[in-house]
């Protein structure tokens, strides 16, 4: 009984999801709203603001700078992590066990 | 797995990884590549050292303490270069309205603090790296 709900409920959400891509524009189309005053001031400022002539440095470190900082910070946390599950407490001699 | 046909190949290759991990993270505002990828070719120079000579001698080259320190430092860094921008008298990271000059495109130096921020974070991708599987090698090892 619960596998013939859990089916119907699937359905409905796969209808509602596919609904929802055939109201998205086309693929690359000049009237989309990826296509904005956005990316084009990032393509014609991009060397003139930065100084850098790879496109992708510049709006990751120079535009976009916040974002690559906390994305550091999210290796920092990883390793952190790593640390906290493998590495062994000292005890109050300071030596490993 | 450690034998001497690796070991020569290793010790002859490793160099030209290293060359170019640190060519791709200086000429990361240049060409396709940056922090991220010229960390990780650095860092995986660095952990085929110590899976093919051991972890003893990687650990006499480079210790893990210095690892995490140059870790902690590339995170500090990048901080420490978005407070030029406040210094300056404008907003945290800022890079050409800080006044900060941005030299001649194409050329080494040009991007301003974009150069220096990517140096730190390469060091630190490649310190993570290393880092994490230092701690997995040894966890198995014992």
């Amino acid at each position: 009984m619960s596998n013939k709900i859990a089916i119907i409920l699937l359905v409905c959400i796969g209808l509602v999801l596919l609904l929802a891509i055939s109201e998205l524009p086309l693929y690359g189309a000049p009237d989309n709203s990826a296509q904005n005053y956005v990316s084009e001031r990032y393509i014609e400022g991009a060397v003139s603001d930065t100084g850098a002539l790879n496109m992708v440095s510049a709006i990751v470190i120079d535009y976009r700078a916040y974002d690559t900082l906390i994305e550091t910070t999210v290796l920092f946390t990883a390793v952190i992590a790593v640390f906290m599950v493998l590495k062994k407490a000292p005890d109050r001699k300071g030596e490993p066990k | 797995m450690r034998d001497f046909v690796l070991k020569r190949v290793v010790a002859l290759v490793l160099p030209f990884v290293t060359m170019l991990g640190l060519y791709v993270i200086f000429h990361g505002h240049l060409s396709p590549g940056g922090s991220f990828s010229g960390g990780i070719i650095t860092g995986l120079s660095m952990i085929a050292f110590s899976l093919v000579f051991g972890l003893d001698r990687s650990q006499e080259k480079i210790s893990e303490r210095m690892m995490t320190l140059i870790e902690s430092f590339g995170a500090l860094w990048y901080g420490a270069m978005g407070l030029v921008g406040i210094l300056r008298g404008t907003s945290f990271l800022m890079n050409k309205g800080a006044g900060i000059p941005l030299g001649e495109p194409g050329k080494l130096y040009s991007g301003g603090l974009i150069l220096l921020i990517t140096l730190g974070v390469g060091l630190k991708v490649a310190s993570t790296m290393v880092t994490l599987f230092v701690s997995l090698m040894e966890e198995e090892e014992e």
